[in-house]
């Protein structure tokens, strides 16, 4: 009989991803890290100045405005895309040539480069020459995203809908897939509603697919900076101003490294807290299943 | 290495991470640890209570500097005295 061998092999098949991910991440994180503890000229010139930039972070008042817009806007997302893309994936044909045309014409918003989605909906959103701007003129809304902070807030947040919605949609519709016909049959001997299927077959069944959908989307809004740059340029005012953006503002627009670099780390920590909670909360609701 | 920008206490802190890391490696390989719950609401490894006591060790150190002018260092120490708590009875 032959017996499993247990070694330590595998650890060599990941090395290489180790060394990617140090030198593309934990390399310029720790380079981070240093930049944050002092005043940075130039490349030669650098002073310690300790804690000084955290607490200046921690207490500057357009950051507290930032990320809680941040936060609005993450989960203001999440709250839409996540129903919708489910609802999407349940509409999906499941068989013949209108599930690939399906496939195709739902990934089609992915295969498009954020600053392009931002372009399209700066020209769609336009009363005068965009189909969407021409929309609401004509229902009689008053409807300007450059002046108007709320419209400014539903274009964002509609533009987000329509490029990620479909990834949410795409990874419930792989998670409905793989559910074995057994569990359908089952139901139909039981002669289960269409909500008691959707309920206690497919949703559970949908719940891994649901943490790497809700994560991906989480990270993604935090971090996101192209679509409104190119869309609002974060106005009018600051209205649509994310931590990404205000990020970038302080790093290269006024090259303060520094306060940058310790803005970075918060960041980092706050994202890292919150994929922290998420990822427990739905393993425990799972364990506790 | 000089484009990094190193500093002593920043050489220091990821030195200290290092070692933590490696330690616990060693720990985990010489006596595996088993799942249990201690007083945090759910069910924790030894590096769970890891990841968590240096994430809240970080926020811990962010509060400090935030809210108070008190030395860095005494952070530092309650953070550490955490950590035990919390590796101990977490």
């Amino acid at each position: 009989m032959q017996t499993k061998v247990e070694n330590n092999k595998a650890w060599f098949l990941v090395m290489p991803v180790f060394l990617i991910v140090a030198f593309s991440a934990i390399i310029p994180l720790m380079t981070v890290v240093n930049y944050s503890v002092q005043d940075i000229f130039d490349p030669y010139t650098r002073y310690f100045v300790g804690t000084e930039w955290f607490k200046q972070v921690m207490l500057d008042s357009r950051l507290h405005e930032a990320l809680l817009r941040q936060f609005i806007y993450s989960f203001t997302i999440l709250i839409i895309e996540v129903p919708l893309g489910i609802c999407v994936a349940l509409m999906m044909p499941t068989k013949g040539r209108g599930a690939s045309l399906a496939l195709i014409l739902v990934a089609i918003p992915l295969l498009i480069p954020w600053n392009v989605v931002g372009t399209i909906w700066q020209i769609f959103g336009r009363a005068d020459i965009g189909l969407f701007g021409a929309f609401m003129s004509s229902i009689g809304v008053d409807y300007n995203y450059a002046s108007d902070p709320t419209d400014a807030w539903l274009t964002v947040v509609l533009m987000d809908v329509w490029h990620w919605t479909p990834l949410v949609a795409l990874l419930c519709y792989s998670g409905l897939r793989a559910i074995p016909e057994v569990y359908y049959q089952a139901a139909r001997i039981d002669q289960a509603s269409r909500w008691a299927v959707f309920r206690y077959i497919q949703l559970p069944k949908l719940t891994n697919v649901l943490i790497i959908g809700v994560l991906l989307r989480f990270m993604d809004s935090f971090m996101i900076y192209t679509e409104p740059f190119v869309l609002t340029g974060g106005g009018p005012g600051s209205s649509t101003t994310f931590l990404s953006q205000s990020l970038v503002q302080q790093a290269i627009g006024q090259f303060d490294l520094g306060p940058a670099a310790a803005f970075s780390l918060v960041y980092f920590l706050i994202i890292l807290l919150v994929c922290w909670v998420f990822y427990t909360t739905i393993m425990n609701m799972q364990k506790d299943k | 290495m000089a484009w990094m920008s190193w500093t002593l206490p920043t050489a220091l802190f990821f030195i200290g991470i290092a070692v933590i890391l490696v330690g616990m490696t060693t720990w985990q390989l010489i006596s595996p640890c088993v799942e249990r719950r201690g007083f945090l609401p759910l069910a924790t490894t030894r590096g769970d209570r890891l990841f968590i006591g240096l994430l809240s060790s970080a926020f811990i150190h962010l509060a400090f500097v935030a809210l108070t002018d008190v030395n860095i260092a005494v952070a530092t120490a309650l953070c550490a005295l955490w950590m035990i708590i919390l590796m101990r009875w977490g």
